[in-house]
């Protein structure tokens, strides 16, 4: 159905006419064909199946209500030397925009004024083409009106990570539209970190070309903050793509990946940590779309829930005849620290080739009696001991990072959220 | 230095009483072992020394050097020196030996309201006591007990008791899944800590053990009480005629 212009705001409107006109041609099309797409899917309900877990109200209702701030730094990754690229109330500073071999960085605004521009073949190209079998229709939003973003080319081996950290006041409503496109053999990091608004509806298009190699890190953080994020990802064959995200606050977060493996022999990896507590909804969506021979791809969501924090799992794999030597692997667990804290999943396996190998589980469980003694048995104080058998629980996701440099980054950056809490 | 006078302990779950009256007094330096058929309810006592839940104290006391433990949080008993190696050491994924270690030792130092170890004094303890016990560099960088053999884990459990130098180290089942060079690896590692302070409290099955780690006292637990005591002459007695002859003695 088609949402009328009443129920939304103008910051979520279906249709930025001002800024359709103002575009390129190459960024005319994209957006009023994602105008096209988001008004005839309409707005997603309550009854949607696909958004059985999570109510699509915060994302869909007019205005920003939300107080959330997020001006400190995050100094997760100081020890690092990255290319940093800041976004603060949901605006990229493309004055200070850096530059890095093998790379090109450029803003949304600057590359939607061309005529012509690398990203035409991606930007929303991706998004549309994740729009089936499930509608996607913020996604489709997000492409139609997104102003904000930051478009990387990458052309060769980049030896930093191009680190995206976002600060925010206030009731900033966030629409970001990231794009990067990975050439053969090239190989990127990226980290983002920090919050683009108060409420964000972020969308982030990955293509990887043959052979290229796409790493990514998130962190998110923040107070009441509502968050929407996509990543639509192309992976060719031998490529590789891998994404983390570790979520440590925020009352409501989505995150939806979807991706498609069109080449053969390439490797894919989706995974998760999260520490929920209190007013703390967290929801993980994937969808990765096997379309190619012997490819790989893992999916390994953790999530720590406490005081009533929820966390939702919806994965699927789809293997498309042809598809063959699919090696799938999905697994979705929660610890629970007290019976008022819950986890939804639904795990899916959609099969059309006979010679594959999926496995795939989910667990719900409360914290090991047992090793609970063990540690206390040692001298750790209860409270210190579950902390530690918090990071045990969730270390299998944090593995997935290849970078151990990173990797122990993420860790310590968690040992600390739960030592201050 | 431990304590337990006309010990009583049920389970919390169900209507079960497993320690029937236990009395014990280990004294300063010395090795006491405490052997047993199944069921008695030796390894029963180790935890209910320990702090673990699920067991409920319906009469009789514990004390260490003059402290009752027994209302007493197991890190608590831990801080105050009291040490159990675990029949089954259990699996921690994600979470290194060594950090492991370092957070056990200065987690029982912040208790006692001592300064904690830096990491370089510890690195260089541990290594040392680590060489000893044949543990390498790559078996204190891996996730706790993960992946260990069954000797490896055992060795841990030393290494850890060798690292929080407690004054009452209970044993349950030490040279259980060993085999005879591991068990000797083991012991050795425990000879090492026996010094005229520490006390132990060895509980095994089989007096292969003690032929290693030599006792000073031999007790024999049978249905929740200690029904004998006597000098290791009795360890080679139960390894002969087995634990009818005693069991009937006292029956």
């Amino acid at each position: 159905m088609a949402a009328s212009s009443q129920n939304t705001s103008s910051s979520r409107a279906l249709r930025d006419a001002q800024l359709i006109d103002s575009s390129g041609a190459w960024a005319k099309q994209a957006r009023t064909a994602a105008s096209e797409r988001a008004q005839a899917a309409g707005l997603p309900q309550r009854r949607d199946e696909y958004w059985k877990y999570t109510r699509p109200d915060a994302f869909v209702q007019a205005d920003v209500t939300l107080q959330s701030s997020l001006r400190k730094s995050l100094e997760i990754f100081h020890q690092r030397t990255t290319v940093l690229v800041t976004f603060e109330d949901g605006k990229i500073q493309s004055s200070a925009l850096p530059s890095a071999a093998h790379c090109t960085l450029e803003s949304l605004a600057s590359a939607s004024s061309l005529d012509l521009h690398w990203a035409r073949d991606i930007y929303g190209r991706l998004e549309a083409a994740g729009q089936t079998p499930v509608q996607r229709s913020l996604a489709a939003v997000n492409t139609a009106v997104a102003r904000e973003g930051l478009m990387l080319n990458v052309t060769g081996a980049v030896a930093a990570p191009i680190h995206i950290h976002a600060t925010s006041s206030g009731q900033t409503d966030a629409i970001i539209h990231n794009v990067i496109q990975v050439a053969a053999g090239a190989e990127v990091t990226l980290i983002e970190t920090g919050q683009y608004g108060a409420r964000t509806n972020s969308v982030l298009e990955v293509d990887v070309a043959d052979g290229g190699r796409f790493h990514h890190i998130r962190v998110q953080d923040g107070d009441e903050r509502h968050l929407l994020t996509h990543i639509f990802g192309k992976i060719g064959a031998e490529a590789t793509f891998k994404s983390f995200t570790l979520t440590a606050g925020g009352q409501l977060t989505r995150n939806e990946c979807v991706l498609q493996l069109l080449g053969d022999d390439a490797s894919v990896s989706v995974a998760g940590a999260c520490l929920g507590d209190g007013r703390f909804h967290h929801d993980d969506t994937v969808f990765i779309t096997h379309d190619a021979v012997n490819c790989e791809s893992r999916q390994v969501f953790k999530k720590v829930l406490r005081n009533g924090a929820v966390g939702v799992f919806q994965g699927k794999i789809l293997v498309k005849a042809g598809a063959q030597k699919t090696d799938g692997y999905q697994i979705s667990q929660s610890l629970l620290l007290d019976d008022d804290s819950q986890f939804l999943a639904k795990p899916e396996l959609e099969i059309y080739a006979d010679d594959v190998a999926c496995s795939h589980g989910s667990t719900s469980g409360a914290i090991d009696a047992q090793a609970l003694f063990y540690l206390r048995s040692r001298g750790v104080p209860e409270a210190q001991a579950v902390d530690l058998l918090t990071l045990s629980f969730v270390a299998e996701a944090i593995e997935e990072i290849d970078d151990a440099n990173l990797a122990q980054d993420i860790l310590d950056h968690l040992t600390e959220t739960l030592s201050a809490r | 230095m431990l304590n337990i006078k006309n010990l009583h302990v049920k389970l919390e779950e169900e209507d079960k009483q497993i320690l029937k009256g236990v009395n014990l007094s280990l004294e300063p330096g010395k090795v006491h072992a405490i052997m047993g058929p199944n069921g008695s309810g030796k390894s029963t006592l180790s935890y209910v020394l320990s702090g673990k839940g699920g067991y409920e104290v319906t009469d009789g006391t514990a004390q260490l050097e003059g402290v009752d433990i027994l209302d007493m949080e197991a890190e608590e008993r831990a801080a105050a020196g009291l040490f159990l190696a675990f029949q089954y050491p259990v699996e921690i994924p994600g979470v290194g030996n060594m950090t492991f270690l370092r957070t056990a030792v200065n987690a029982q130092r912040k208790l006692r309201g001592e300064e904690e170890m830096s990491a370089g004094e510890f690195l260089k303890v541990v290594r040392a006591k680590a060489k000893d016990l044949k543990i390498d560099a790559e078996m204190l960088k891996r996730p706790v007990n993960v992946g260990f053999s069954g000797g490896e884990k055992k060795r841990n459990e030393i290494l850890q008791m060798a690292m929080l130098e407690p004054k009452m180290c209970i044993l349950d089942e030490t040279d259980s899944g060993l085999d005879v060079d591991a068990m000797k690896l083991v012991a050795q590692g425990v000879n090492a800590l026996r010094d005229d302070k520490r006390t132990f409290l060895v509980i095994t099955h089989y007096q292969r053990l003690l032929d290693h780690i030599k006792p000073d006292v031999v007790h024999i637990m049978a249905n929740g009480r200690i029904i004998k005591t006597g000098g290791p002459e009795l360890a080679l007695e139960v390894e002969n005629n087995g634990y009818a002859d005693l069991l009937e003695e006292t029956a």
